[in-house]
Formats: C-alpha cells, structure tokens, sequence
C-alpha cells in the first residue's frame, strides 16, 4: 500500500523535521509539505518532501488535498505568536479558519483515513483552583479565554467535530507542554535567553517541557500507526522557574504582577511575545500534566524528562 | 636485659584515614547543600514537593515551634501506616493554619513520613503562601489531586472543617464543625487506604478569637479577620502565638478497603462514613482534652 502523507506548518522547526523524518521513512510513498510562507533560507531541509505554498485560510488546501491521494494528513500549523508584522487578528485566523479548512477538505477526501493534530497543554489553563495534575478527561473551570490557548480551545473543538462526522478516520489529538530543544524558537525560548529573566512576584510556577526530538518522535509514530485520542505528551517531571533560572544561571527580576503584565504588553507591542493574560497565569501558577496515557498507548517513554530536555537547551544556548 | 625490655615495638601502622570531625561533615553537607540550591540540581515531584529544601530548611525553621513552644505530645503514631497510602482526617482550628504545621512536623519527625496536605485555593492564590505550601508538600484540597496522592501510597492530611473551623470563635473550641459533602472519604474509598482520625489539642487557645472585622475581611477577600485579646491592638506582636500546651493523638484506622470503590458514589455510604468520622474525632478531642489538663501549666 502506498502511503501520502501531508505536512501543515512545515516553514516552521518541529514542522520541519516530522517531514523530514517521514519523507525518510520506507514505507512513505510522497510526503507534501505545506505552509502559507516558503521555509527559511539555511533552515531545515525538508528532505525528499514536496512543498506546496498555500495560504491554509484559503479554500487552496482542498485543491492540494484533491491533487493527490492523500492518507494520513499531520497537522501541525498551530502557531504560538504572531509574526512580526502580522498582528494577532492574523495568527488566530491562521490557527482557526486554517484547521477549519483543512478539516473541511478532510471531511470530503475520500482517501484521508489518519488525522494527527497538534495542540498544547494550554488548553488546560492555569489556575490555583484547578488541579496540580491535569489528565485528559479533565476540563477546566475557567478555560483559557485568550490568545494561542484560546485558538488551541477552538481548534480541539473543530477536530471533535470532525471525529464525530468521520467515524471511519483515526484522529489522534496531542498536547504537546512546551517545547524545548537546541532549535527551538518559541516565547518561552526567547525568554530564556535573556539574561534578566522577568518573574512574577511571590510565585514560582511548575513548568514542563517536551524535548523536539521527543515531539518528533511521537508525531512519526502517530502518523505512521493508529492511536486514536487524546493525549498529554510531556516530559516526566517538572521544573519549578526558579529551578530552570538557577540551572540557566541567569538572573531572576521578580516583579509585581501589574508590573510583570505591562512589561509583557510592551513586550508584544514591540513584537517580541504574543503576550497574554495566559501568560501571566502561567507565569504564577504553572501546570503540569499527566502523560502516562501517552507512554502506555505507545509503549515507548520519552527520552527526555522535563529536566533532560531543559538541560539539553542550555547546553546549546551557552 | 630482661624479656620487658626486648619487646618488639610493632612499626606503627601507616597513619589511618581519620572520618572528618562531625563539625567538617556537617560544614561539607552544608555547602554542598547551598552549591545544589544554586544551581537548581535538586528534584521536585509534579505537585511541586521540595524534599530537600522541606527537611533542610522549613523543618527546621518550625521544629523550635514544636518542641519548645508548644511542647506537643504525640499519642498512637503506631497507628500511621508506615509505608502504605492513609488519610489523616484532623480538626482544624487556631484562626491560622498552625495546627497544620505542627502535624506535619509530628509525622515527618515520629514517624517519618512526609504529610501531604489537602489546602484551600486561596492559600494557592495568595503569593509566596502558595509556593511555599506546594514545596512543603501541600496540595490543592480537590478530588483529582487527593486521588493522585493516595494512589502513589502517600499519606494525605485533610480538615474537613475547612474555615469554619480554623476561623471559629474561642467560645466554641473544641466543638467540631460540620464536615462538607465529605469528599476525603470518597477519596479514601476509592484508593482502598485507612482514615486515621486525628485529634489536635492545643491549637484553639494560641489565638483566641473574640471578634471578627467582617467588613475588612471582605474588602480583603479573607474569609475572616480575627480580633483576640492582643491582635490587632499590639500589631505585629499580636501574632505571636500564645504557648498552649498541646497534644496529637492519632485514632484507630477506619478501614475502607471493604467498600467497593463504587461505593464513592453512593451518599449513604460516604455519610455514614463521615459522620463515623466525625464522631470518633470529636470523641478523642474531649478526652485528650481531659488528658492535657491546663492550657497553660502550671496557671491555668
């Protein structure tokens, strides 16, 4: 059987390398790659993938869909920030009009028997009256109401739908916690590599990471076998902030929460971060999640715990 | 020469490794200690218990409290499981949370096992009582978090009483309060593990509350704000705890293993099991009552 497999998000790193790492894979015939901008010159290679350049809030995506007999579809264009220049009326068009194009194009594929997407443990919010361990099952009191975690909310929402009408496909939903890695480039990697690290006041949040070697892997096998759901996927363990800002050796500049909030929205008018409420949340309170669900369905660990995968990070910043 | 004299005096061995002096040991423990504070090398577990620092520091801060101030006595610690789940199901009082602080010492220092509390969400709202209390080892009090904890074997502490009871007026000491919907005991029947009633007394007299600053208390969003003979008058000194004599007993363990953990679900169940609960702590607190005699011995 011929295996044709297609890619959103691929102009982007973790995006990247699942294509990469499927285009190599024996058993894939075609692994097409999408994203509304062309990669990045001296970015990853993509491999033997064939890029297509689509604007995913364009009904294009059917067209590509239609093109070819497509399989298994991974999507992956779930963006975290705004890019510069684009203001976050963009990013949240891109996150939900592009899911739902896609979706919709899956829903009328005749072939599409796999969907794989990719959304974020910021769907569970963070709050001191929620539990200090999130499963699956768990639904929020009060669930995020702003920014990326809000588009991830809406876009969990479209895929249910969407396994609801297609019985017949296998979707598999996988929260990722934040990613870290030496390629990475995200809000919270970006905050890292400061070397003043702004803190909230009084709290020490726990955090968790996901190695992108790790995510990588999840994501091949999700694309290459069966495993409807949803699941956590989360390096073991938590870090505390303080933790990571003395294994970074950097130097914590704890503010008041009012304070820590308009430097973050000076930091977002100036482009830096799509900062949010979300954020301050998780700044103060922190999550973790439970992914055992994931390492049984699987039966395979993640490689890196959440300290592994912070450490690993470091390593290549210094 | 006499044979005295021709006694071989054996070569003196190679001078031996002397163990350093307990002194140098305790300065190279310490040191290593603050060089694995610094640069985060030290482990955590997801609801944010800091072993380390919960044994090395805030133990040690509180321990003088314990033995010295409030001289507290422990009775039946036998009766804690010593590696196995339990939940510890105490009364609650003393306007703030000291009796928490106390038990946790008497579990962690006679019995060796770290107690996990289940706390209210505005202890997790609040900054630094918050993290403080996930590094201690507490936890939000919610159904997830209790079954998580007793599924791992840990011993969980709870107050069913809640704010009623902490923040009661010192005219009803020792008067047990209503116990919520009793979800401890859901919890319990659903990880299979004992309930170990409890019984602190001691704690209603360190703050003695007379009056309550309803107003105030609301536009702080406390859920009280306690006048006693000496706070808010004397200000900060006013916090200081008065040096109650006090006494913990640990009851026998009502098992729950009989149930089955659908039986979580049944109401009968959970409140009978409850008010059994209730009842054999509210028993234990009027005799260990009797037992400790004078608040403050020798006077009165």
């Amino acid at each position: 059987m011929t295996h044709t497999v297609l890619v959103t998000g691929v102009s982007r790193h973790i995006g990247a390398r699942v294509a990469s790492v499927l285009a190599a894979d024996p058993g894939i015939t075609r692994v097409i790659g999408v994203d509304t901008k062309p990669p990045r010159d001296g970015g990853l290679s993509l491999g033997k993938t064939e890029f297509v350049r689509v604007d995913l809030r364009s009904p294009d995506i059917a067209q590509v869909m239609a093109a070819a007999d497509i399989d298994t579809v991974v999507h992956m264009s779930l963006v975290s920030a705004p890019t510069k220049g684009a203001g976050r009326a963009v990013m949240k068009e891109h996150n939900v009009i592009g899911t739902m194009q896609l979706l919709g194009a899956c829903q009328r594929s005749a072939t599409v028997c796999r969907v794989v997407v990719r959304s974020t443990t910021a769907v569970y919010g963070s709050s001191p009256r929620d539990p200090a361990v999130f499963t699956e099952e768990f639904e929020p009191h009060d669930g995020p109401s702003h920014g990326y975690a809000k588009d991830a909310v809406e876009v969990e929402g479209y895929v249910r739908g969407f396994a609801r009408r297609r019985p017949d496909v296998t979707v598999s939903m996988l929260r990722f916690a934040n990613f870290m890695g030496p390629g990475v480039d995200s809000p919270l990697t970006r905050y890292f590599s400061q070397p003043v690290l702004p803190t909230v006041f009084g709290f020490d949040p726990r955090l968790q990471f996901v190695h992108e070697d790790d995510a990588v892997e999840v994501l091949r096998r999700m694309a290459t076998e069966d495993h409807p759901g949803t699941f956590n996927v989360a390096g073991a363990g938590v870090l505390v902030l303080s933790q990571c800002v003395r294994r970074a050796g950097r130097f914590p500049l704890p503010l008041p929460s009012p304070a820590f909030s308009m430097l973050g929205e000076a930091a977002r008018k100036a482009g830096l971060v799509d900062f949010s409420p979300e954020q301050l949340r998780l700044m103060s309170h922190g999550r973790a999640v439970d992914s055992s669900r994931l390492a049984a369905e699987l039966g395979w660990p993640l490689k890196y715990t959440t300290a592994a995968a912070f450490d690993d990070f470091l390593r290549c910043l210094r | 020469m006499t044979a005295e004299e021709a006694r071989v005096i054996p070569i003196s061995e190679a001078p031996s490794y002397e163990p350093p002096s307990g002194q140098e040991e305790r300065l190279a423990r310490l040191l290593a200690f603050i060089r694995r504070r610094l640069t985060g090398e030290y482990e955590i577990d997801e609801f944010g218990y800091d072993a380390e620092l919960t044994d090395g520091v805030l133990m040690e801060l509180v321990r003088p409290l314990y033995k010295h101030w409030f001289r507290v006595e422990t009775v039946g610690l036998d009766r804690i499981p010593a590696d196995s789940g339990a939940l510890v199901v105490a009364n609650h009082s003393g306007t703030l949370p000291i009796d928490a602080l106390m038990m946790q010492v008497a579990l962690h220092d006679e019995a060796g096992r770290p107690c996990r509390l289940l706390g209210a969400d505005l202890v997790y709202q609040l900054p630094f009582l918050g993290h403080l209390s996930r590094k201690s080892g507490h936890t939000l009090a919610c159904r997830e978090d209790a079954d998580r904890l007793l599924r791992k074997g840990e011993l969980v502490g709870v107050f069913p009483e809640g704010f009623k009871g902490i923040g009661k007026p010192f005219s009803e000491r020792y008067k047990l309060q209503r116990f919520g919907r009793g979800g401890f005991v859901a919890s319990a029947i659903r990880a299979g593990v004992p309930i170990v009633p409890t019984a602190v007394v001691g704690a209603e007299e360190i703050y003695p509350k007379i009056g309550d600053l309803k107003t105030l208390a609301r536009l702080l969003g406390l859920p009280y704000l306690p006048i006693t003979p000496f706070f808010p008058w004397l200000g900060l000194a006013g916090l200081v705890p008065l040096p109650s004599k006090w006494m913990i007993e640990f009851g026998e363990p009502i098992r729950t293993d009989e149930f089955e953990p659908a039986a979580a679900d049944d109401p009968m169940v959970v409140f009978n099991l409850t008010d059994h609960v209730r009842e054999s702590i509210q028993q234990m607190l009027n005799e260990l009552r009797l037992r400790r005699g004078h608040a403050f011995p020798p006077f009165f």
